[in-house]
Protein backbone atom coordinates (compact mmCIF):
# COMPACT_ATOMS: atom_id res chain seq x y z
CA UNK A 1 0.00 0.00 0.00
CA UNK A 2 1.33 2.88 -0.90
CA UNK A 3 -0.47 5.68 1.48
CA UNK A 4 -0.35 6.33 5.42
CA UNK A 5 -4.15 6.72 4.66
CA UNK A 6 -4.86 3.24 3.25
CA UNK A 7 -2.95 1.85 6.67
CA UNK A 8 -5.40 3.71 8.84
CA UNK A 9 -8.41 2.62 6.81
CA UNK A 10 -7.39 -1.00 7.03
CA UNK A 11 -6.64 -0.50 10.66
CA UNK A 12 -9.88 1.55 11.42
CA UNK A 13 -11.50 -0.93 10.09
CA UNK A 14 -10.49 -3.44 12.54
CA UNK A 15 -12.28 -0.87 14.87
CA UNK A 16 -15.35 -1.04 13.30
CA UNK A 17 -15.18 -4.58 12.96
CA UNK A 18 -14.98 -4.51 16.93
CA UNK A 19 -17.80 -2.32 17.30
CA UNK A 20 -16.40 0.29 18.54
CA UNK A 21 -18.64 3.52 18.98
CA UNK A 22 -15.73 5.87 18.63
CA UNK A 23 -12.86 5.73 16.53
CA UNK A 24 -9.25 8.47 17.11
CA UNK A 25 -6.98 9.06 14.47
CA UNK A 26 -4.48 11.01 14.96
CA UNK A 27 -1.23 12.18 12.30
CA UNK A 28 1.36 14.19 14.23
CA UNK A 29 4.33 15.60 12.89
CA UNK A 30 7.34 17.46 14.52
CA UNK A 31 9.73 18.30 12.14
CA UNK A 32 12.36 19.44 15.07
CA UNK A 33 11.91 16.06 16.53
CA UNK A 34 12.32 14.14 12.93
CA UNK A 35 9.34 12.05 14.08
CA UNK A 36 5.92 11.45 12.53
CA UNK A 37 3.17 9.91 14.72
CA UNK A 38 0.14 7.66 13.74
CA UNK A 39 -2.65 6.72 16.54
CA UNK A 40 -5.56 4.84 15.87
CA UNK A 41 -7.56 4.11 18.86
CA UNK A 42 -11.12 3.30 19.69
CA UNK A 43 -13.73 1.91 22.28
CA UNK A 44 -14.59 -1.57 20.42
CA UNK A 45 -14.56 -5.01 22.12
CA UNK A 46 -10.40 -4.94 22.79
CA UNK A 47 -8.92 -8.46 22.83
CA UNK A 48 -7.33 -10.43 25.60
CA UNK A 49 -3.90 -10.76 26.45
CA UNK A 50 -3.50 -14.14 24.26
CA UNK A 51 -5.03 -12.65 20.96
CA UNK A 52 -2.97 -9.52 21.89
CA UNK A 53 0.52 -11.59 22.05
CA UNK A 54 0.07 -13.53 18.43
CA UNK A 55 -1.74 -10.70 17.10
CA UNK A 56 1.26 -9.41 14.66
CA UNK A 57 1.43 -12.63 13.28
CA UNK A 58 -0.21 -12.73 9.99
CA UNK A 59 -1.12 -16.30 10.30
CA UNK A 60 -3.48 -15.10 13.29
CA UNK A 61 -6.98 -13.71 12.62
CA UNK A 62 -10.64 -13.61 13.86
CA UNK A 63 -12.18 -14.18 10.11
CA UNK A 64 -13.16 -17.26 9.12
CA UNK A 65 -13.02 -16.50 5.19
CA UNK A 66 -9.39 -17.07 5.18
CA UNK A 67 -6.56 -17.57 7.43
CA UNK A 68 -4.30 -14.98 7.32
CA UNK A 69 -4.68 -11.34 8.65
CA UNK A 70 -2.30 -9.11 7.37
CA UNK A 71 -3.82 -5.46 8.43
CA UNK A 72 -1.50 -4.96 11.56
CA UNK A 73 1.14 -6.99 10.66
CA UNK A 74 1.76 -4.93 6.87
CA UNK A 75 1.02 -1.86 9.69
CA UNK A 76 4.12 -2.97 11.86
CA UNK A 77 6.47 -4.17 8.75
CA UNK A 78 5.83 -0.49 7.71
CA UNK A 79 6.81 1.14 11.21
CA UNK A 80 9.81 -1.02 11.48
CA UNK A 81 11.10 -0.51 8.14
CA UNK A 82 11.44 3.27 8.85
CA UNK A 83 13.34 3.03 12.07
CA UNK A 84 10.11 3.29 13.56
CA UNK A 85 8.71 1.84 16.84
CA UNK A 86 4.85 0.23 16.61
CA UNK A 87 3.38 -0.21 19.78
CA UNK A 88 -0.06 -2.08 20.09
CA UNK A 89 -2.64 -1.35 23.33
CA UNK A 90 -5.88 -3.37 24.38
CA UNK A 91 -7.61 -4.56 26.99
CA UNK A 92 -10.98 -6.67 26.20
CA UNK A 93 -13.84 -4.52 26.69
CA UNK A 94 -12.18 -1.77 26.87
CA UNK A 95 -11.09 -0.97 22.93
CA UNK A 96 -7.40 -0.91 21.19
CA UNK A 97 -4.75 1.48 20.90
CA UNK A 98 -2.40 1.06 17.73
CA UNK A 99 0.38 3.66 17.32
CA UNK A 100 3.46 3.98 15.13
CA UNK A 101 6.26 6.58 15.50
CA UNK A 102 8.24 7.06 12.62
CA UNK A 103 11.55 8.33 11.57
CA UNK A 104 10.16 11.71 9.56
CA UNK A 105 13.22 11.78 7.65
CA UNK A 106 13.14 8.11 6.81
CA UNK A 107 13.92 7.07 3.06
CA UNK A 108 11.20 4.21 3.12
CA UNK A 109 8.48 6.73 4.57
CA UNK A 110 5.19 6.81 2.10
CA UNK A 111 2.82 9.86 1.94
CA UNK A 112 0.24 10.78 4.17
CA UNK A 113 -1.71 10.41 1.34
CA UNK A 114 -5.85 10.83 0.49
CA UNK A 115 -7.06 11.44 4.04
CA UNK A 116 -10.17 12.80 3.12
CA UNK A 117 -11.01 9.62 1.13
CA UNK A 118 -9.82 7.30 4.03
CA UNK A 119 -12.43 9.25 6.27
CA UNK A 120 -15.17 9.44 3.97
CA UNK A 121 -14.71 5.70 3.69
CA UNK A 122 -14.85 5.23 7.39
CA UNK A 123 -18.22 6.89 7.82
CA UNK A 124 -19.95 5.03 4.69
CA UNK A 125 -18.53 1.91 6.55
CA UNK A 126 -20.36 2.59 9.48
CA UNK A 127 -22.04 6.44 9.50
CA UNK A 128 -23.42 5.89 13.29
CA UNK A 129 -19.55 5.82 14.62
CA UNK A 130 -17.88 8.84 15.97
CA UNK A 131 -14.48 9.60 14.39
CA UNK A 132 -12.28 12.29 15.80
CA UNK A 133 -9.47 12.75 13.28
CA UNK A 134 -6.52 15.43 14.44
CA UNK A 135 -3.71 16.16 12.27
CA UNK A 136 -1.11 18.22 13.33
CA UNK A 137 2.08 19.52 11.85
CA UNK A 138 4.29 21.52 13.91
CA UNK A 139 2.31 24.60 14.86
CA UNK A 140 -0.54 24.06 12.89
CA UNK A 141 -3.41 21.62 13.90
CA UNK A 142 -6.62 20.43 12.07
CA UNK A 143 -9.28 19.08 14.68
CA UNK A 144 -12.01 16.89 12.88
CA UNK A 145 -15.17 15.59 14.65
CA UNK A 146 -18.22 14.01 13.68
CA UNK A 147 -20.24 14.83 16.53
CA UNK A 148 -19.58 18.39 15.68
CA UNK A 149 -21.05 17.64 12.29
CA UNK A 150 -24.13 15.87 13.91
CA UNK A 151 -24.74 18.50 15.80
CA UNK A 152 -25.36 20.66 12.56
CA UNK A 153 -26.61 18.03 10.81
CA UNK A 154 -29.38 17.27 13.12
CA UNK A 155 -32.04 14.52 11.11
CA UNK A 156 -29.56 14.35 8.16
CA UNK A 157 -27.34 11.36 8.18
CA UNK A 158 -23.42 11.78 8.00
CA UNK A 159 -23.72 9.11 4.80
CA UNK A 160 -25.82 11.89 2.50
CA UNK A 161 -23.78 12.21 -0.79
CA UNK A 162 -24.35 16.27 -0.08
CA UNK A 163 -22.76 15.50 3.11
CA UNK A 164 -20.23 13.30 2.12
CA UNK A 165 -19.19 15.31 -0.63
CA UNK A 166 -19.12 18.48 2.28
CA UNK A 167 -16.61 16.32 4.14
CA UNK A 168 -14.11 15.27 1.65
CA UNK A 169 -13.84 18.77 0.68
CA UNK A 170 -13.46 20.11 4.05
CA UNK A 171 -10.98 17.50 4.90
CA UNK A 172 -8.76 18.05 2.02
CA UNK A 173 -8.22 21.75 2.52
CA UNK A 174 -7.64 21.56 5.92
CA UNK A 175 -4.62 19.11 5.10
CA UNK A 176 -3.23 21.39 2.32
CA UNK A 177 -0.37 23.09 4.79
CA UNK B 1 -12.47 27.85 2.29
CA UNK B 2 -15.51 25.35 3.98
CA UNK B 3 -16.92 26.45 7.20
CA UNK B 4 -19.15 24.63 9.09
CA UNK B 5 -21.66 27.36 8.75
CA UNK B 6 -21.81 25.82 4.92
CA UNK B 7 -22.61 23.00 6.27
CA UNK B 8 -26.18 24.11 7.57
CA UNK B 9 -26.81 25.40 4.44
CA UNK B 10 -26.15 21.45 2.82
CA UNK B 11 -28.74 20.32 5.47
CA UNK B 12 -31.05 22.42 4.56
CA UNK B 13 -30.64 21.45 0.65
CA UNK B 14 -30.57 18.03 1.58
CA UNK B 15 -33.31 17.90 3.58
CA UNK B 16 -34.99 19.11 1.02
CA UNK B 17 -34.02 16.61 -1.14
CA UNK B 18 -34.90 13.88 1.25
CA UNK B 19 -38.66 15.01 1.23
CA UNK B 20 -38.74 14.86 -2.53
CA UNK B 21 -37.95 10.94 -2.77
CA UNK B 22 -41.46 9.75 -2.91
CA UNK B 23 -40.26 6.33 -3.69
CA UNK B 24 -37.41 4.84 -1.89
CA UNK B 25 -35.21 2.42 -4.32
CA UNK B 26 -33.65 0.96 -1.78
CA UNK B 27 -30.92 0.16 -4.06
CA UNK B 28 -27.85 -0.72 -2.19
CA UNK B 29 -24.05 -1.18 -2.75
CA UNK B 30 -21.66 -2.59 -1.26
CA UNK B 31 -17.48 -2.25 -1.57
CA UNK B 32 -15.46 -5.01 0.00
CA UNK B 33 -13.27 -2.71 2.94
CA UNK B 34 -10.65 -5.41 4.09
CA UNK B 35 -7.20 -5.91 4.35
CA UNK B 36 -7.13 -7.21 0.69
CA UNK B 37 -9.85 -5.14 -0.91
CA UNK B 38 -8.64 -1.98 0.13
CA UNK B 39 -4.48 -3.41 -0.98
CA UNK B 40 -6.13 -4.19 -4.56
CA UNK B 41 -8.11 -0.03 -4.42
CA UNK B 42 -11.27 -0.43 -3.22
CA UNK B 43 -11.37 2.94 -1.92
CA UNK B 44 -10.82 4.80 -5.04
CA UNK B 45 -13.09 1.99 -6.06
CA UNK B 46 -15.67 3.24 -3.06
CA UNK B 47 -15.10 7.06 -4.17
CA UNK B 48 -16.00 6.63 -8.21
CA UNK B 49 -18.70 5.12 -7.13
CA UNK B 50 -19.99 8.15 -4.77
CA UNK B 51 -19.03 10.35 -7.68
CA UNK B 52 -20.84 8.86 -10.32
CA UNK B 53 -24.15 9.25 -7.88
CA UNK B 54 -23.32 12.37 -6.74
CA UNK B 55 -23.05 13.92 -10.59
CA UNK B 56 -25.83 12.21 -11.98
CA UNK B 57 -28.19 13.57 -8.95
CA UNK B 58 -29.08 10.31 -7.62
CA UNK B 59 -29.56 10.27 -3.68
CA UNK B 60 -31.43 7.53 -2.67
CA UNK B 61 -28.38 4.71 -2.89
CA UNK B 62 -27.03 3.87 -0.15
CA UNK B 63 -23.10 2.93 -0.52
CA UNK B 64 -21.37 0.75 2.31
CA UNK B 65 -18.63 -1.71 2.95
CA UNK B 66 -19.08 -5.44 3.04
CA UNK B 67 -16.28 -7.54 4.96
CA UNK B 68 -13.51 -10.28 3.01
CA UNK B 69 -15.78 -12.88 1.43
CA UNK B 70 -12.30 -15.08 1.35
CA UNK B 71 -11.69 -14.62 -2.35
CA UNK B 72 -9.20 -11.68 -1.88
CA UNK B 73 -7.85 -12.87 -5.22
CA UNK B 74 -10.94 -11.07 -7.05
CA UNK B 75 -10.89 -7.85 -4.75
CA UNK B 76 -12.10 -4.98 -5.16
CA UNK B 77 -15.32 -6.69 -4.92
CA UNK B 78 -18.71 -4.65 -5.47
CA UNK B 79 -21.71 -6.16 -4.47
CA UNK B 80 -25.12 -4.25 -5.81
CA UNK B 81 -28.26 -5.05 -4.16
CA UNK B 82 -31.99 -4.45 -6.21
CA UNK B 83 -35.00 -5.24 -3.97
CA UNK B 84 -36.71 -8.31 -5.39
CA UNK B 85 -33.72 -9.15 -7.29
CA UNK B 86 -30.43 -11.59 -6.91
CA UNK B 87 -27.72 -9.77 -5.70
CA UNK B 88 -24.78 -9.50 -7.91
CA UNK B 89 -21.08 -9.60 -7.01
CA UNK B 90 -18.82 -7.70 -9.51
CA UNK B 91 -15.14 -8.84 -9.54
CA UNK B 92 -12.17 -6.91 -10.22
CA UNK B 93 -13.42 -3.44 -9.79
CA UNK B 94 -11.61 -0.16 -11.01
CA UNK B 95 -12.65 2.97 -10.84
CA UNK B 96 -14.09 3.48 -14.63
CA UNK B 97 -15.60 -0.17 -14.32
CA UNK B 98 -17.50 1.47 -10.77
CA UNK B 99 -18.44 3.98 -12.85
CA UNK B 100 -19.92 2.19 -15.43
CA UNK B 101 -21.83 -0.52 -13.03
CA UNK B 102 -23.64 2.57 -11.20
CA UNK B 103 -24.88 4.10 -14.70
CA UNK B 104 -25.69 0.28 -15.87
CA UNK B 105 -27.41 -1.34 -13.75
CA UNK B 106 -27.88 1.18 -10.56
CA UNK B 107 -28.95 3.70 -12.83
CA UNK B 108 -30.61 2.08 -15.81
CA UNK B 109 -31.62 -1.37 -14.28
CA UNK B 110 -29.44 -3.48 -16.83
CA UNK B 111 -26.46 -5.69 -14.57
CA UNK B 112 -23.20 -6.22 -16.73
CA UNK B 113 -22.78 -9.44 -16.84
CA UNK B 114 -19.43 -10.19 -18.19
CA UNK B 115 -17.73 -8.21 -15.21
CA UNK B 116 -19.68 -10.70 -12.70
CA UNK B 117 -18.50 -13.15 -10.65
CA UNK B 118 -19.88 -16.57 -12.11
CA UNK B 119 -18.43 -14.91 -15.74
CA UNK B 120 -15.33 -14.83 -13.67
CA UNK B 121 -12.60 -16.96 -15.83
Amino acid sequence: MKELALYILDLAQNSIRAEAKNIYIEINIDTSKDMLKVCIEDDGCGMNEELLKKVVDPFVTTRKERKVGLGIPFFKELVEQCGGKFEIFSEEGKGTKIRGTFKLSSIDLIPIGDMSSTIVSLILSDPEIDIVYRFKKDEYEFLFDTKQFRKVLKEVSLNEISVLNWIREYVKENMEV
Amino acid sequence: MKSIEELERIRKETLEKINLRKDRTGIRIAVGMATCGIAAGARPVMMAILDELSKRNVTDVIVTETGCIGMCKLEPIVDVYVPGQEKVTYVKVDEKKARQIVVEHVINGHPIREWTIENYE
